[in-house]
């Protein structure tokens, strides 16, 4: 088990190192240039001084020695500073995080609570019509634009009816709980119904196959009831390929907040990196873009060691075999 | 099974298997007819007398009427027509990008499954990687890459089209994967096989092997995934020009007519209903048709 894990965390360090060197790379081609940048308020900056800043900066070496010194630096804490908020990265970066954190974290435990008793009561009775109909949902859930669905929703609810908030975390003066939970409804209704489908139809499957098993049949011959035959026996079972779909799902988890957020205002990651991207903020994109990624392989790294301690069957040499 | 079905053409047995996925069949229909309708933008255009990328500020956000069926939008140009057009770039990118996609990873997991190796185990890691990563994130990050730092000439960076280019490659990139894992998969099952082994001892070369006795037996996935990759693509593509990302204007995408839209969502909320209904049902029809191809291919379905 340790061997497992500490060959999975080094893997998982080497992707995400490999990842901080071709982000960096990607950054530096974004358009604009730091230098240009910093000097464009500043008229009476001459050439020589935008070379000397240039040095200073280190812009004018290569640039893997860049990337070096970066990665030193970020080694021991120091991730630099954002050029929009004139503040350390991390400070902005780490109250995002966690507003991100809540919305994917309410929308994963929606998504389940959902998909877990809708996927086996679509295996229970397949190509039913109710099966048919859960089918067709799911099919209507993966489809559908997210940003497409957002608007539609802020028409309907914020526009039309104006039951609920158009986007935002609270209202600006007016706060309490309440208002905060008004703000998170469509946000993770949305990130819900665009994930959901996936999901359930995931269980569905692992559910049909662990009801063909032979020890389903042992348990039904000696007299298990429908109810003790699912929860009892097979739910167990048919819950564990859920977790690595889970754990593999973080990175499209992310990439669905970072539209939710954007569309309804919520100050999380995924909005504070495109507002970087778009604004030029190179230093801000980088770590926001290394922190998702690091997230997201943690995600995978607790999903793949919780697989092999919960599953006896999982052995560590049949992980390499199986893909 | 009967004896009349086992001697039946395996291809006519496909044949059958598909017909009978209703959904499927109707969205073989429905992308046809979206297929044409966007073919023929050039000639409604013309029918209607009309610009679809001019605006004519006199006539915003008109109601449907005989010149402008769907209405206009927010800057006076012809809904219809400009639906038309980004269903062009819309199935478009999604079927080059997926073929372009289907290409590699095919070529990249016979590769990797008939050798074997570390080629094979470098090609597996960067698989879990890629499936592992925010994908989004990092294509906004790509489709925001300035083109002239990358030693692209200006005139091509600047040219009207290179927005097309630059997201049919970004979805390429990314988009080999599956195919290349599927590959690999049916490739080490099938290099165990006698009719592989028999070609190996008669002295075939490699080469030919994987070309004219591997391929073929995997093509079948490589099929559903390609078309269930279709949809994905679409709604990449949408995201990103809704982003601002991707196509750009004056060019209508069914994406980038909705960042418009939503500028007005407040006065003339219909906008918003058309393109993204047109990304919903595209996507959903090329998902249905990956899975009623899905259950026609696959050998071991019985009827």
């Amino acid at each position: 088990m340790a061997r497992f894990a500490t060959g999975r965390l080094l893997e998982s360090l080497i992707v995400l190192g490999a990842m901080s060197f071709a982000v960096y790379v990607l950054i530096g081609l974004m358009p604009g240039d730091p230098i240009d940048l910093m000097i464009s308020g500043n008229p009476r900056m001459t050439s020589e001084d935008a070379a000397r800043l240039r040095a200073l900066y280190g812009l004018d070496r290569p640039l893997v020695e860049r990337y070096a010194t970066w990665l030193l630096s970020a080694l021991q804490g120091d991730f630099g500073y954002s050029r929009s908020y004139a503040q350390p990265v991390l400070d902005i970066l780490l109250p995002r995080l966690g507003n991100t954190m809540i919305l994917m974290g309410l929308s994963l435990a929606a998504t389940l609570a959902i998909a877990i008793p809708l996927g086996v009561f679509a295996a229970v009775r397949p190509y039913s019509p109710a099966d048919n109909a859960i089918n067709l949902f799911c099919f209507a859930g993966i489809s559908m634009p997210s940003f497409w669905l957002a608007l539609l929703c802020i028409i309907l609810f914020a526009v039309k009816l104006g039951w609920l908030p158009a986007g935002g975390m609270e209202t600006v003066g007016g706060s309490g709980a309440l208002d905060r939970l008004q703000h998170l409804i469509m946000p993770v209704a949305v990130l819900t119904v665009t994930n959901v489908g996936s999901f359930t139809r995931y269980m569905r499957a692992s559910m049909i196959q662990t009801l063909r098993q032979d020890y389903i049949r042992t348990a039904r011959a000696k007299g298990a009831g429908p109810s003790r035959l699912l929860v009892g026996h097979a739910l167990q079972n048919a819950l564990l390929p859920l977790i690595t779909i889970v754990g593999l799902s973080f990175g499209n988890l992310f990439s669905g907040a970072l539209i939710t957020e954007i569309m309804f205002s919520w100050l999380g990651m995924g909005k504070l990196m495109y507002d970087a991207i778009l604004g030029n903020d190179f230093n801000l994109a980088l770590v926001g873009l290394l922190f998702a990624t690091a997230a997201t392989l943690i995600g995978n790294f607790l999903a793949d060691i919780g697989q092999v301690a919960i599953d006896p069957r999982v052995t560590f040499a049949g992980r390499e075999a199986t893909q | 099974m009967s004896a009349a079905a086992l001697s039946q053409r395996p291809s006519r047995r496909m044949l059958r298997r598909f017909l009978r996925h209703r959904l499927a069949v109707a969205s073989l229909l429905t992308l046809a007819v979206l297929g044409l309708a966007a073919l023929s933008a050039p000639l409604v255009e013309r029918a209607l007398g009309v610009d679809a990328n001019a605006a004519d500020l006199f006539l915003r956000m008109q109601p449907p009427s005989a010149a402008h069926p769907l209405g206009t939008d927010e800057l006076g140009r012809d809904l219809l027509c400009r639906l038309l057009y980004g269903g062009r770039v819309s199935l478009g990118v999604g079927l080059i990008a997926a073929i372009f996609s289907a290409i590699i990873g095919t070529a990249i997991g016979l590769v990797a499954g008939y050798s074997g190796g570390i080629a094979d185990r470098l090609l597996m890691r960067i698989n879990d990687a890629v499936i592992a990563l925010p994908l989004l994130p990092l294509l906004i990050v790509l489709a925001a890459v300035d083109l002239g730092k990358l030693g692209v000439p200006p005139p091509v960076a600047q040219s009207e089209d290179i927005s097309l280019y630059r997201i049919v490659v970004i979805i390429t990139l990314f988009g080999w994967n599956t195919v290349a894992r599927l590959v690999r998969a049916e490739t080490l099952a099938l290099r165990q096989r006698e009719f592989i082994r028999a070609a190996v001892a008669l002295g075939t070369a490699p080469r030919s092997i994987m070309w004219r006795h591997i391929l073929p037996n995997a093509v079948s996935p490589v099929i559903v995934a390609t078309t269930l990759s279709i949809g994905h693509i679409i709604l990449f593509e949408s995201t990103l020009s809704f982003l601002g990302l991707g196509i750009q204007p004056p060019a209508a995408s069914w994406g980038n007519m909705l960042t418009n839209a939503q500028e007005v969502i407040w006065s003339t909320p219909e906008l918003a209903i058309w393109p993204g209904l047109l990304i919903f049902v595209t996507v959903m029809a090329f998902n249905f048709l990956g899975d009623g191809l899905q259950d026609a291919l696959d050998p071991r379905a019985l009827d």
